[in-house]
């Protein structure tokens, strides 16, 4: 029981990852926090993991208002259509 | 049964397929050739169209191919200069950090760091720096937040894989926004 809540970095690293993305078990989280209790680095690893996602959530916010006005122009339209017909009559 | 109509493909499906490609490879030009591509490959297969499956999903079948064979090109050529790892391989030691990945203190990870502009440009900047396969991987996660088992399914990785290079984009964006801001 004792042994298994005893990690290393590399495992706690991955399941910090993880934890990122909601993907990491109850049971990862505990080990986790237990192993924050004795090791400053990953715990100092784990913050600025954080600071990570909330930052590259920030890009994806903006990202999604820029991209709903997103789209080909009416002029690479226009070519695509005329080429996709040239083609389909050749068929 | 259902009907190839390509005359109207592009009115009715050329928005729907870029906005999908260029949610995944990020680039607007190379999104552009794609579609493009998807749409000649559907042009050429026409004839093996069964009408089982709606034209709509036909065409995002033929452009969820182009993008996996983009991804594989990109896998093949880049990204073999691999990172090394963070830890130590052998002995008592295995599973720690080393000393000299250990990460370094932020100055000032405020909260309100979040709001900045510069911040948020450099961090851009760090994803662009990125070894495209990563890149790729990381923004699809991260950024556009789609599920694990779909960008495992549509990239044809592993779960494992998928977690190793999400790990190595992270180290490398840590150590970008080391030197570029943080420390600099």
């Amino acid at each position: 029981m004792f042994k298994k809540l005893n990690i290393t970095c590399k495992q706690a690293v991955a399941i910090c990852d993880k934890s990122q993305y909601k993907e990491a078990t109850f049971f990862e989280k505990i080990q986790l926090n237990i192993h924050f209790l004795c090791c400053k680095i990953c715990t100092k690893y784990s913050k600025q993991n954080v600071f990570l996602t909330k930052l590259c959530r920030n890009k994806s916010n903006d990202d999604k208002k820029k991209q709903i006005s997103l789209c080909m122009t009416p002029g690479e339209k226009e070519f695509l259509k005329k080429e996709i017909e040239k083609r389909y009559v050749k068929e | 049964m259902q009907k190839l109509d390509p005359n109207k493909w592009i009115d009715k499906y050329s928005d729907y397929l870029f906005k999908y490609t260029l949610a995944r490879v990020s680039d607007y030009e190379l999104s552009k050739d794609i579609v493009q591509d998807t749409f000649f490959s559907a042009l050429k297969s026409a004839k093996n169209f069964e009408g089982k499956a709606t034209e709509r999903t036909w065409l995002v079948s033929i452009l969820k191919r182009k993008i996996i064979d983009y991804y594989r090109k990109i896998n093949s050529k880049k990204g073999k200069a691999e990172v090394r790892m963070n830890f130590y391989n052998d002995g008592d030691n295995e599973g720690d950090w080393l000393e000299e990945r250990v990460p370094q203190t932020w100055d000032n990870m405020a909260e309100k760091q979040l709001e900045n502009k510069e911040l948020q440009n450099q961090i851009n900047s760090c994803i662009d720096k990125l070894p495209e396969k990563y890149a790729m991987v990381f923004k699809m996660r991260t950024i556009q937040e789609i599920d694990t088992d779909v960008i495992c399914n549509e990239l044809e990785i592993t779960s494992s894989n998928l977690w190793v290079i999400i790990h190595r984009a992270r180290t490398q964006l840590r150590r970008c926004l080391e030197d570029n801001w943080f420390n600099k």
